[in-house]
């Protein structure tokens, strides 16, 4: 009884740890053709392109609707001990730290790391890559670089535009709604967050870029060419990313708090 | 181009297994130069995972493949790539690159490969393209082509960086009777008047009969006949016979392997 369920578990971290492998030794590939990639740096525009501009109205909606409720339960918590003009630095902090990295992170895998996913792995199902191959050319270095430059870039600008938006959709719920001081608002903001606050912010978008846009680009490139293995590739891109993404904060909140 | 006599791919000897299953078991294959060789066999026995080893993307378990005198698994990664940009591959369903339109696919190569001023490159791109009759589709994304048109473009891609070797890879799958009339005259025309030496990959006897000069027959990993169409058509081998003529019962049974018929429906019962 207890020796399948055993050789199950050895045959699942076995799985484990040669999928850790394999993204280990291609993220190591990735980073040895970064150099000669940025070269061509048109292609890695037109890929911050597609995966930033092409994310920026989901990031920007999500971005409101999540200052907006930051507003509310802010200023509901903060008014029961009587300080609710702290709200400007309570949010802005939220923002910058956690919810703006994090947020923006779990809507580009679902976003633009599904779409580079299943770009990829149709491009493998209906042989392009081969195509990419047979003439020549590196498919990793035209095809897989580019869009894994174009994800890192867009992150930290994606969550910035979602930090801000996110703001201004605190202070419309708090001061225009529920009647926080405006210059009250702006001025604890600005003593509260300090220089480190921010740029904890940004590492942790970078990281999570690099997360996110590997784990597309890994599970497109080695999809099972078909249509059920594009499927997966892309289901697995979402999951994969938003439990890094978590997994990661925790990480990086931990050892620079 | 060098038009040197003998074999511009040879095949000696080849093993090769994919799991358990053995696909080559000792083949031996010409190629000639500057001409048409077909290499037909039922579905799965092995037709493209020879031009996979031929090209390079798989290694032979045993034996050789050698491209003009040179052995392919012996090839390092530039060299292999150097040895890829003197051969053109038509995908089965043309493989075009759907982000870029016609005319930036066939200019494809030439932009990773030289640094040729835009005024070449649209000679060029125009030149591949009259000749397989696209002239006027540059514009169009691949989306918008019929199955005949793909293979055409991807054809002209093929054909752009000036190959020695073009391979086909079940080029007459799906199409209908003109694209396939058009496809198979491009073909042999494309073969005679750039002097490549081309490989034809497919099932199809009626079409091969008309295009090849030689042709192999591969069955359950071994080459079962060789000569030109007409010979092998006519070989007194029953299995070449079942598949040259489309016989449904031969050496390749029709039925599955299965337990007795009566038995098994009494069973049910």
């Amino acid at each position: 009884m207890a020796a399948p369920i055993l050789r199950e578990l050895v045959d699942s971290v076995e799985g484990a740890l040669s999928a850790l492998g394999a993204y280990t030794l291609f993220a190591g590939r990735l980073a040895a053709e970064t150099p000669r990639a940025l070269l061509r740096f048109r292609l890695v525009v037109e890929q911050v392109h597609n995966a930033g501009a092409l994310s920026l109205v989901i990031i920007m909606m999500s971005g409101l609707f999540v200052g907006m409720v930051l507003g509310l339960q802010g200023f509901d918590l903060l008014e029961r001990f009587g300080s609710e003009e702290s709200l400007g630095s309570a949010a802005a902090l939220g923002l910058l730290k956690e919810l703006g990295p994090v947020m923006t992170a779990l809507l580009f895998a679902g976003r633009a790391g599904t779409a580079l996913a299943s770009e990829l792995g149709l491009m493998r199902a209906t042989d392009q890559l081969a195509a990419i191959e047979m003439m020549a050319v590196d498919p990793v270095r035209r095809v897989v670089m580019p869009r894994f430059l174009g994800g890192i870039i867009s992150m930290p600008l994606l969550a910035a535009v979602f930090s801000m938006i996110g703001l201004y959709g605190a202070q419309l719920v708090g001061v225009q709604l529920m009647g926080v001081d405006q210059g009250q608002f702006w001025s604890q903001m600005r003593g509260a967050v300090e220089f480190n606050d921010v740029m904890e912010g940004a590492l942790k978008s970078v990281v999570f870029g690099v997360a996110c846009s590997l784990v597309a680009v890994y599970e497109g490139y080695h999809s099972v060419p078909t249509a059920e293995g594009v499927g997966r590739a892309t289901t697995r891109t979402v999951v994969i990313s938003s439990v890094s993404i978590l997994l990661l904060d925790y990480m990086l909140t931990a050892v620079m708090l | 181009m060098s038009r040197a006599p003998g074999a511009l791919v040879r095949v000696r000897g080849l093993h090769y297994s994919a799991g358990r299953r053995e696909i080559f078991a000792g083949v031996d294959l010409d190629f000639p130069r500057g001409s048409v060789t077909a290499v037909m066999g039922p579905s799965g026995s092995g037709k493209t995972t020879l031009l996979r080893l031929i090209t390079g993307q798989a290694r032979a378990d045993r034996g050789l493949v050698e491209f003009d005198g040179r052995d392919v698994a012996g090839l390092s990664r530039s060299e292999l790539f150097g040895m890829r940009r003197r051969m053109g591959m038509l995908f089965q369903n043309g493989a075009l690159l759907t982000d870029f339109d016609v005319y930036e696919n066939i200019a494809f190569p030439l932009r990773e490969h030289t640094r040729l001023p835009e005024r070449l490159v649209r000679h060029l791109v125009l030149t591949k393209l009259q000749a397989v009759g696209l002239r006027g589709a540059a514009r169009l994304m691949p989306a918008e082509l019929s199955g005949g048109m793909a293979r055409r473009v991807a054809l002209a891609r093929a054909i752009v960086m000036d190959p020695e070797l073009l391979i086909y890879d079940e080029p007459f799958v799906g199409l209908d009777p003109i694209s396939l009339g058009v496809v198979l005259r491009l073909i042999r025309r494309l073969n005679d008047t750039l002097g490549v030496t081309s490989i034809v990959v497919s099932h199809d006897v009626r079409e091969i009969t008309a295009v090849a000069d030689y042709c192999h027959l591969l069955s359950d990993g071994r080459i079962i006949a060789s000569g030109a169409p007409l010979e092998v058509a006519s070989a007194d081998r029953d299995d070449v016979r079942q598949f040259m003529h489309g016989l449904p019962d031969g050496p390749v049974p029709f039925h599955y392997p299965a337990p007795d018929y009566a038995e098994q429906v009494r069973q049910v019962l």
